[in-house]
C-alpha cells in the first residue's frame, strides 16, 4: 500500500516576468574588436581599459572551452547580445529609476530591502546599474560602493593597482570573456580600521533575450576594517538561453574580515559560469557563502588564496539542483603561508533530475607551516533520477598540515518520511523538514534575512516533488 | 474511537505475514498484544498507519466506522491515532522544539499553539518524563540512545493528546527504571477517552501499565484474547502453550525473517 502523492500545484519561478526592451543603446548580436570597442566607447573609458578589453578578447579567443565540469556545448556565442544599456544615467534616488525598471525592482523587493536592512544597494539592470546609493555616515568615513565604471574615472589610481591582480584575464576563458566585455558590478572600497556593520547589496537583474551579463566587482577591504557584501539576481524565463559570466575579485588586508554572499536565483535558462577569488593577507578573514538555486548550468568554485600568515578561509556552499539543472560548485583553498587555516563546506541538494556535482580544492604550497583545513561535503538526493558528484582534489605539498575531508551522500528515506507524517505532516511538508534539516547547520550561520530568503526559496522548489 | 480490524491481509515483498487479522479495540481501555517474534505485531501497527513498504492484500480496518486503507498516514494520525515507534527514526538538523511544536499545531487544528503556553506545557512534560531539558535543541532523534528515543516518543504522545495511541514495542531494550517512566507517560494519559494498544513480546511492562484486554498474535492472526490471566498465563507456560492450546501446525519460519 502506498500512500496518494500530494497534489500540490507546482508554483513557477517567481521572477520569470520580463519587460518590453526598452534599452537605450545596445551592441549588435556577437563579439569582436568593433563591440569591445564600441562598449569601451560607451563608457567614455580611457586608452589603458579599452586596451585590457581587446588583450582579452584576443585571449578569449584563444583559450579552449573547458573540457571538464557542466556540459557547455549549448552556449552559441554568436547569439550573445554583450551589452545592453538600460537608461540615460545612474540614478541616486529609485524615483529616477524609469519606470518599468524600478517596477521590476519593486516586484523583487530591493526597495523595502534597503530601508529594512541594508547599509547600501546597487542595482544593476542588463549591463548598468541603475541605480546606486550608500547611507551618508559610510561615505562621509571614506567607503565607496559604486559601480566600476565610476571607480575608473574616479579612483584610478586603485583601481590601476588591483584590478585583474586576483583574476587576471588569462586566468580562464570566461574571466577572459568577462574581462573584455565587462560593465556594471560593484568597486567597494573600505578604509582602514572601518567596520561596516550593516551589509551593502548588489542586485543584478538580467530583462534581455539572449543577453550576457558580465559585471566585474572588485572588493577592497583595508586594514582591520571589516564589509559583508550581499549579491542576489533573477532573470525573466525565454525559450533561448542568456549567459551570466561575472568575475568578483576579492583583496582583504591585514587583519581584515569580508564576508560575500549569494543567493543565486537565475531563471533555469541561464548559463552562469563566473569567476570568484579572494586574495587574503596576514590575519585576514575571508568568508564566501555561495547559495545556488537556479540557472540552467552553473559552474563555480569561489576561491581564497591565503597569501599572508595567520589568514583564515571559508567557503559555504549550498546548491539545489532541480529539474534541467546542473550546479558544478564548491569552493578552493591555496594556503600559501604559515599558520593559515579553511574550512570549506558543502551541502547539495538534488531532485527531478538534477545534478550536483561538488569540485572542490585544497592546495598547500611547499614549506608551508602549520595549514589546517577542513572540506564537509554533504549531498542529498531526493529521488532516484537525480544524482551527484563529488571531486574533491588535494595538492599538499608540505608535510606539517592537517587535513580532514569528509563526504557523505544520503537520501530521503521512506522510514523518515513515514515517522513524520504519523505526526500528522502531509508528504510534501515531511520531504521539506528534512530538507531543511539538512541544511539547518549550514543556514544558521547566515544572516536570518538570507536564511529566511534562502528557506523560502528551496520551499518553492521543493513544492508538490515528492519522490 | 472504535477501531474493528476486519480479516486483515498484508504482505511485504511478496510475503504474507498478516493472514486474517480480527481485532476491535476501543478508547477508554488499554489492550495489549503479544506473541513471537515474526507473529506480525509490528506490521500490524505499521498495516494500521499505512506504511507504503506493505501492501494490504484484503480486510479492512474502519475507524468508527470509516475505512481508513485508502488514507495517507498523516490523514490517519489526525483522526487521532499515534504510534510510538519501536525504532524512531533519526531527523537530523530538526530540533525536537521545531519539530513538536509543528505537529502540535497540525494536531490543534485552526490556528497555532501559542508558542509561550506550548514551551510551558512542554516543559512540564519533560520534568515528569525526566527528559533534560537541552533536548528541546538537539536533533530529532539523532545521536540518542535507545531509552532517550523511547522517552522521546512517549513525550511526543503526552504533547499530541491521541485518541488511539500503539505502542510498538516500547519496552524493549529498556531497563527498569526507564521502563517506569515510559509507563508512567500511558499511565498519564489513562482515563476519559484515551485508548492504547500495547504491542510487547514480555509480560514485563504490563506490570506497569495493567491491560483491561489482552489478544495474542501467532502466525499472523489473533488466536486467543481475553483479560489479564492470559498474561499469567504466557508467564508460566510460555508461546508453546499457545500452540497446544489452539492446535497451531509450526509453517515455515520465513515470516520470522521478515518481521520488522
Amino acid at each position: 500500500m502506498s500512500n496518494p502523492l500530494p497534489t500540490v500545484e507546482i508554483e513557477d519561478y517567481k521572477f520569470g516576468f520580463h519587460y518590453p526592451d526598452a534599452s537605450v543603446f545596445k551592441t549588435r548580436k556577437g563579439l569582436d574588436d568593433e563591440v569591445v570597442r564600441a562598449i569601451s566607447q560607451h563608457k567614455n573609458e580611457p586608452e589603458w581599459m579599452t586596451d585590457f578589453r581587446l588583450r582579452s578578447l584576443a585571449e578569449f579567443r584563444k583559450k579552449p572551452m573547458p573540457n571538464w565540469g557542466a556540459d557547455l556545448s549549448d552556449i552559441d556565442f554568436d547569439e550573445i547580445y554583450y551589452y545592453a544599456k538600460p537608461s540615460e544615467n545612474q540614478s541616486k534616488t529609485w524615483d529616477d529609476v524609469p519606470e518599468s525598471i524600478k517596477e521590476t525592482f519593486d516586484r523583487i523587493g530591493i526597495p523595502e530591502a534597503e530601508r529594512k536592512f541594508l547599509a547600501g544597494v546597487g542595482a544593476q539592470y542588463d549591463s548598468e546599474m541603475v541605480y546606486h546609493s550608500i547611507q551618508k555616515e559610510l561615505s562621509d568615513q571614506g567607503v565607496i560602493f559604486s559601480d566600476p565604471e565610476t571607480a575608473v574615472r574616479e579612483h584610478p589610481e586603485i583601481v590601476k593597482k588591483y584590478f585583474g591582480t586576483v583574476i587576471p584575464y588569462t586566468d580562464n576563458k570566461f574571466a577572459a570573456l568577462n574581462s573584455a566585455v565587462w560593465s556594471g558590478g560593484s568597486f567597494v572600497y573600505i578604509p582602514p580600521g572601518v567596520k561596516v556593520d550593516i551589509p551593502l547589496q548588489a542586485y543584478f537583474r538580467i530583462n534581455s533575450e539572449n543577453f550576457g551579463q558580465f559585471e566585474r566587482t572588485l572588493i577592497i577591504a583595508d586594514e582591520g576594517s571589516f564589509v559583508h557584501y550581499v549579491e542576489g539576481c533573477t532573470a525573466p524565463i525565454y525559450a533561448t538561453d542568456s549567459l551570466h559570466s561575472a568575475v568578483v575579485e576579492i583583496i582583504a588586508l591585514k587583519g581584515a574580515r569580508v564576508r560575500y554572499s549569494t543567493v543565486q536565483n537565475w531563471s533555469s535558462d541561464v548559463y552562469n559560469l563566473v569567476t570568484k577569488r579572494a586574495v587574503a593577507y596576514d590575519n585576514a578573514t575571508v568568508e564566501w557563502v555561495d547559495g545556488n538555486i537556479g540557472s540552467k548550468r552553473t559552474m563555480k568554485y569561489p576561491s581564497i588564496w591565503l597569501m599572508g600568515e595567520g589568514a583564515h578561509g571559508e567557503v559555504l556552499s549550498i546548491a539545489f539542483a532541480g529539474k534541467g539543472q546542473e550546479q558544478d560548485t564548491g569552493g578552493k583553498a591555496v594556503h600559501a603561508a604559515d599558520n593559515t587555516s579553511s574550512v570549506i563546506t558543502s551541502k547539495s541538494i538534488s531532485k527531478d533530475g538534477g545534478i550536483a556535482t561538488y569540485r572542490g580544492h585544497v592546495k598547500v604550497e611547499e614549506g608551508v607551516k602549520n595549514a589546517r583545513s577542513h572540506v564537509v561535503c554533504d549531498a542529498l538526493i531526493i529521488d532516484p533520477e537525480s544524482g551527484t558528484n563529488t571531486y574533491p582534489y588535494m595538492d599538499i605539498l608540505s608535510d606539517d598540515v592537517t587535513i580532514e575531508h569528509e563526504a557523505k551522500v544520503s537520501r530521503i528515506s521512506e522510514d523518515q518520511l513515514f515517522y513524520l507524517m504519523s505526526r500528522g505532516m502531509s508528504e510534501s511538508e515531511a520531504a521539506m523538514m528534512i530538507v531543511n534539516g539538512f541544511l539547518e547547520p549550514l543556514v544558521k550561520q547566515l544572516p536570518m534575512e538570507y536564511a529566511v530568503e534562502l528557506n523560502r526559496l528551496i520551499e518553492l522548489e521543493m513544492e508538490g516533488s515528492v519522490g | 474511537m472504535k477501531i474493528k480490524i476486519k480479516d486483515l491481509h498484508a504482505e511485504i515483498n511478496g510475503l504474507k505475514i498478516l493472514k486474517g487479522v480480527n481485532l476491535e479495540m476501543e478508547s477508554g481501555a488499554v489492550h495489549a498484544l503479544m506473541g513471537p517474534n515474526g507473529s506480525g505485531k509490528s506490521t500490524l501497527s505499521n498495516v494500521i498507519f499505512g506504511h507504503p513498504a506493505y501492501d494490504v492484500t484484503g480486510g479492512e480496518i474502519l475507524v468508527d466506522g470509516e475505512d481508513i486503507l485508502e488514507m495517507g498516514t498523516d490523514e490517519r494520525a489526525m483522526l487521532g491515532l499515534f504510534l510510538a515507534f519501536q525504532y524512531p527514526v533519526e531527523i537530523p538538523g530538526v530540533t525536537v522544539g521545531r519539530f513538536l511544536k509543528r505537529a502540535a499545531d497540525l494536531h490543534a487544528g485552526e490556528g497555532e499553539t501559542k508558542t509561550t503556553g506550548f514551551v510551558k506545557i512542554l516543559r512540564e512534560m519533560m520534568d515528569y518524563l525526566e527528559i533534560d531539558q537541552q533536548f528541546i535543541n538537539r536533533y530529532l532523534n539523532t545521536g540518542f540512545s535507545g531509552g532517550e528515543k523511547k522517552r522521546m516518543e512517549i513525550l511526543q504522545m503526552l504533547i499530541l493528546k491521541p485518541t488511539f495511541a500503539i505502542l510498538d514495542e516500547t519496552d524493549s531494550g529498556l531497563d527498569i527504571d526507564a521502563l517506569k517512566i515510559v509507563s508512567k507517560g500511558v499511565n498519564k494519559l489513562r482515563g476519559g477517552d484515551f485508548g492504547a494498544l500495547i504491542i510487547t513480546h514480555y509480560q514485563r511492562i504490563l506490570n506497569h501499565i495493567r491491560p483491561d484486554h489482552v489478544h495474542i498474535m501467532y502466525q499472523g492472526r489473533i488466536v486467543t484474547s481475553g483479560g489479564n490471566e492470559l498474561v499469567d498465563q504466557l508467564e508460566a507456560k510460555g508461546y508453546d502453550f499457545i500452540k497446544k492450546e489452539f492446535g497451531i501446525e509450526e509453517e515455515n519460519d520465513v515470516e520470522s525473517v521478515a518481521n520488522g
